[in-house]
């Protein structure tokens, strides 16, 4: 009933908003929000391959790992931002520019 | 021990002496006078004995001692050094040997030794109140290397080794006249010395390499006792037409005579070497070196006469040889006249007397010169000496009565006969010698067989000339005695005047015997009363020297008369026209002579002439052409304008080329990198989002390509 | 149009602009709270997919763990970047170029892969023995315990790292800042 191509324009539109999101941000917690969007944009991704393929229960390990990774991913970001905030008072990561020349 | 082996070693003491002093014992004056003198008397010990052998040796001409070693190899054959005693050496020995003794001696007084070293004298220049000379063992270093230079000619065996002796005399007579430095007429003396005899011995030394190219060899032996030789030289004719080859090598071996012995017109030397100390000019002018240059032209006389023999006319280069011989003793003999220095009266006298002997040589009479050469030896050495001692006697009385005058100006002398009566007598004894006084002193006897020579073999020229000459040395002589010794003192230095120490007035004992005795040994038999009494013993040992022993001349009474009237007129004259001359005075002379006294006091200006002529030609040469234009100017001018160009392409390189393009092209590398740097690294802003955005982007247009366009 | 199809209609579209607000909204609570609102989508969508215990674990983990966490934090910063600050960088139209560049770029080339339009296969197994399934996986040794066990040691050491970084330096410079 519902094409598998559903769920993947759905998917990469998504991802591309969550990109945006990543990219244009300043504030360090936006950027991080735009991650999990695209992190869930994968997830739907996986899963809905996993239906209408073989059904192997790969598939669904896949998703499994990722969430981990993006609770883990999630919790060491947290913990930056709240580092970088204890030091500089700021979280806008276009001032956080150690790294430039 | 065998002569030859003595003869080696008659040279070594003085060169011993000489290096010892300079390199050891040169601040210790005792010690460096004791080991002149001690070298000294070994020589002179070692040539009497020589002497001695020699003269008991029979036909010492036919096997003379000789002795000869290999030295200097030139491709095939050798330069050699070798000795050789013939009659014509031991006789020069003899000679040398004593009168350099007693300069040796007479040295040591005339330097004041045992008197203090004034703190007032100047290194170079004479002591000025009798203290020691400051340089005293320097000179009885060069004085030592001045006796080793002539005992070397005297004893060498070859024409190389004689003209080394020679050059070593030169060196010294250059370092003895120059003795103290400190005075700028002895610097311009012994320069003049040097360059004179100079142009002497280049003659020599083409003579000597002309004659060693023509006969392969230097040896005395060789080519001068040598019949074949000397022939195939009289008959070759050489490179200037007129003269044989034996001619021209004589001549141009003169020359180096007319050199060494003063000779017109190389004269010019001599008087001025009166600025070296009074032992000095003993030793040059009487000793040693002007007596070399007679010893060379006797012993090459085989080789002047070589293709002639008694009676013939003379050659052409007998002829130049006399002529200059006589000219010499009749020129120097007017200067004489009117000079006032002492010392420069005995100069003269030593020219005109030089020229006796080569006018001897010249007309053949080869006993004669030889004669003449040794008694003239003996009591010119006397009279020198003597004058020294008048001169540190006027020194002593300038010193007491705080008047300075010359000491040396006859004119300010006067009665020292009273004050220095031992210098008196034996001066007296040598100006009678060299007057030629009769019978009583030497000179009588060899100035007469001059004559007598000349007189017999028709040269009538030489004979008037050397007869106007004895005249005026007569005159001269006793001009100068009489002003110095008789009469009243002129000046307060003559009448506190002293006498010298013995260590100067024993040397004056000694030649004086010699200056009266040495003439009866060459008494001619012809001679009426005395001849026969004595035997010619010179003439016949001294005649062995030669090929063909010269014959003994027949006597005649002309020459007799002659000498004796001449020599006598001469003295009374001299006393006659001097015998009052008050201080202050003018010459007596110089009213009737007039315009000639000037002339003859002046020297005829030849001085003057030779400045002109050579002297200052040549300090423009060396001063303007060489010194500015050529060593300034050229060659500097090259290396400054070398070091100029090479700056200028140093610098060209360095500001047009190494800077801009090479030092260029580095900066540009570095700034082009810079600056591309500095645009690039604006991309680093440390932002990640922006560095994603740009990573993203371009991965989506390449998407988009690949999509789109489907490559 | 199936029911099936118009449920995933409303949630899609719903999700897609909850996401939207959650990259536009100015005030970080709100976008916090519409992020929850996507992951509630994605729940909903999970569940479409039969994919029922990821549907839990979904809420379980990313609504209740990583949200609340966000929303924590961004209490503790609220200072940092109030609502009057700009929240976007200088360079947001090139992100935006970016994404809707890839965007456009990827539904081009789905246009292009006809197997995208399949059918969902039918699903022989209940949603038990899938999940018993998927739990045996994990820990069987020929199939899937290696992935297992490697995620939990990510999580082991998200877990100490997080705690080193956080860790506050020390109380005195902590209070200097304070202040």
């Amino acid at each position: 009933m519902i094409p598998l191509s559903w769920y993947i324009i759905f998917a990469a539109i998504l991802f591309c908003v969550g990109l945006y999101g990543a990219l244009a941000r300043r504030n360090a917690l936006a950027i991080l929000m735009g991650i999990e969007l695209m992190l869930n944009a994968t997830n739907v991704n996986l899963v809905a391959f996993w239906r209408y393929g073989t059904l192997a229960i790969r598939g669904q390990v896949f998703t499994l790992i990722v969430f981990a990774v993006a609770a883990a991913e999630a919790a060491v970001g947290l913990a930056l931002i709240i580092s970088i905030y204890r030091r500089r008072t700021t979280i806008a990561v276009d001032e956080i520019n150690m790294m430039k020349w | 021990m065998q002569p030859e082996i003595l003869t080696w070693l008659i040279p070594l003491p003085p060169i011993l002496a000489f290096f010892l002093i300079v390199l050891w014992a040169n601040r210790n004056n005792r010690l460096s006078h004791m080991l002149a003198v001690g070298a000294m008397l070994l020589s002179w010990g070692l040539a009497m004995v020589v002497f001695g052998m020699a003269i008991s040796s029979e036909h010492l001409g036919q096997h003379p001692f000789a002795s000869s070693i290999a030295w200097l190899q030139t491709g095939e054959t050798y330069f050699n050094i070798g000795v050789l005693i013939d009659p014509l050496s031991a006789v020069a020995l003899f000679f040398v040997a004593w009168t350099c003794l007693a300069i040796f001696v007479y040295s040591i007084g005339y330097h004041n030794f045992g008197k203090k070293r004034d703190p007032d004298d100047r290194v170079g220049l004479p002591p000025k109140a009798g203290g020691i000379d400051p340089m005293y063992a320097r000179f009885f270093a060069f004085i030592s290397l001045f006796a080793f230079g002539m005992l070397t000619l005297v004893v060498s065996d070859n024409l190389l080794l004689l003209f080394i002796g020679w050059e070593i005399m030169g060196l010294c007579s250059y370092l003895l006249i120059g003795f103290w430095y400190g005075k700028d007429s002895a610097k311009r003396a012994m320069i003049k010395a040097f360059i004179t005899t100079r142009v002497g011995d280049v003659f020599m030394l083409l003579g000597l390499a002309y004659l060693y190219s023509e006969t392969g060899t230097l040896n005395f032996r060789q080519i001068l006792y040598n019949e074949e030789v000397l022939h195939t030289l009289a008959e070759t004719p050489s490179v200037i037409a007129g003269f044989s080859t034996a001619g021209l090598i004589g001549l141009l071996l003169f020359m180096g005579t007319v050199g060494k012995s003063a000779q017109w017109p190389l004269h010019v030397w001599l008087p001025d070497a009166m600025e070296g100390p009074t032992p000095v000019s003993a030793m040059i002018h009487a000793a040693t070196m002007v007596s070399a240059g007679v010893y060379l032209v006797l012993r090459f006389f085989p080789l002047l006469t070589a293709g002639w023999h008694e009676g013939l006319p003379l050659t052409p280069t007998l002829s130049t040889v006399a002529f200059i011989g006589a000219f010499t003793a009749l020129f120097a003999a007017t200067i004489a006249l009117a000079q006032n220095d002492i010392k420069r009266v005995l100069a003269y006298s030593t020219i005109s007397q030089l020229g006796y002997m080569v006018a001897a040589v010249g007309i053949g009479a080869y006993i004669a010169g030889a004669f003449h050469l040794i008694t003239h030896a003996f009591f010119k050495a006397l009279l020198f000496l003597g004058s020294g001692s008048v001169i540190h006697g006027m020194e002593h009385g300038v010193h007491a009565s705080h008047k300075h005058v010359d000491a040396q100006d006859m004119f300010n002398m006067g009665g020292l006969r009273l004050k220095m009566p031992r210098t008196f007598w034996t001066f007296l004894i040598g100006g009678l010698a060299l007057s030629g006084f009769p019978v009583l002193t030497a000179g009588f006897w060899s100035k007469d067989e001059i004559l007598a020579d000349a007189f017999a073999n028709d040269h009538h020229a030489v004979f008037i000339v050397l007869a106007l000459a004895a005249f005026l040395t007569a005159f001269y002589t006793m001009r100068q005695i009489t002003l110095t010794f008789l009469g009243k003192p002129r000046s307060a230095a003559a009448e506190q005047a002293h006498e010298s120490v013995w260590s100067m007035t024993a040397p004056l004992l000694v030649l004086a015997v010699f200056a009266v005795a040495a003439g009866w040994v060459g008494i001619p038999e012809g001679f009426p009363v005395l001849g026969g009494l004595l035997p010619n013993w010179f003439h016949e040992f001294v005649g062995g020297t030669l090929l063909e022993h010269p014959h003994v001349l027949s006597f005649t009474a002309v020459p007799l008369l002659t000498s004796v009237g001449v020599a006598l007129t001469g003295l009374f004259l001299g006393w006659l026209v001097y015998r009052r001359v008050p201080a202050g005075a003018a010459d007596p002379l110089t009213r009737p002579l007039g315009p000639i006294y000037r002339l003859l006091q002046n020297k005829y200006y030849f001085d003057e002439l030779y400045d002109f002529l050579f002297v200052r030609p040549a300090y423009w040469f060396a001063e303007t052409f060489i010194y500015r234009w050529i060593d300034r100017g050229l060659i500097d001018g090259i290396l400054h304008g070398v070091g100029r160009t090479a700056l200028r392409i140093g610098s060209f390189l360095r500001n047009a080329i190494d800077l801009p393009i090479v030092n260029g092209f580095g900066d540009a590398v570095g700034e082009g990198v810079k600056r591309a740097g500095s645009r690039f690294r604006v991309i680093q802003t440390g932002r990640v989002q922006e560095y994603l955005v740009v990573g993203l982007l371009f991965t989506g247009l390449l998407l988009s390509y690949v999509i789109f366009f489907q490559p | 149009m199936t029911i099936v199809q118009l449920v995933f209609l409303l949630v899609a579209a719903g999700a897609l602009f909850a996401a939207l607000m959650v990259v536009l909204s100015k005030r970080l609570v709100h976008a916090a709270l519409w992020l929850i609102v996507v992951l509630a989508g994605i729940a909903v969508l999970f569940v479409l997919l039969n994919a029922g215990f990821l549907a839990v674990v979904q809420v379980a983990v990313y609504i209740d763990a990583i949200a609340i966490l966000i929303i924590i934090v961004v209490m503790l910063t609220q200072r940092a970047m109030g609502a009057t600050k700009i929240q976007v960088n200088r360079n947001w139209w090139l992100a935006l170029l970016t994404a809707v560049v890839l965007c456009v770029g990827l539904l081009a080339l789905f246009n292009q892969m006809p197997a995208l339009q399949s059918q969902a296969p039918t699903l022989e197994a209940d949603a038990e023995t899938l999940l018993d399934d998927l739990g045996v996986s994990l820990v069987d040794v020929n199939r899937f315990i290696l992935p297992f066990e490697v995620a939990s040691v990510l999580l082991l050491a998200a877990l100490i790292g997080s705690i080193m970084i956080a860790w506050p330096r020390d109380s005195a410079s902590e209070e200097e800042r304070e202040t």
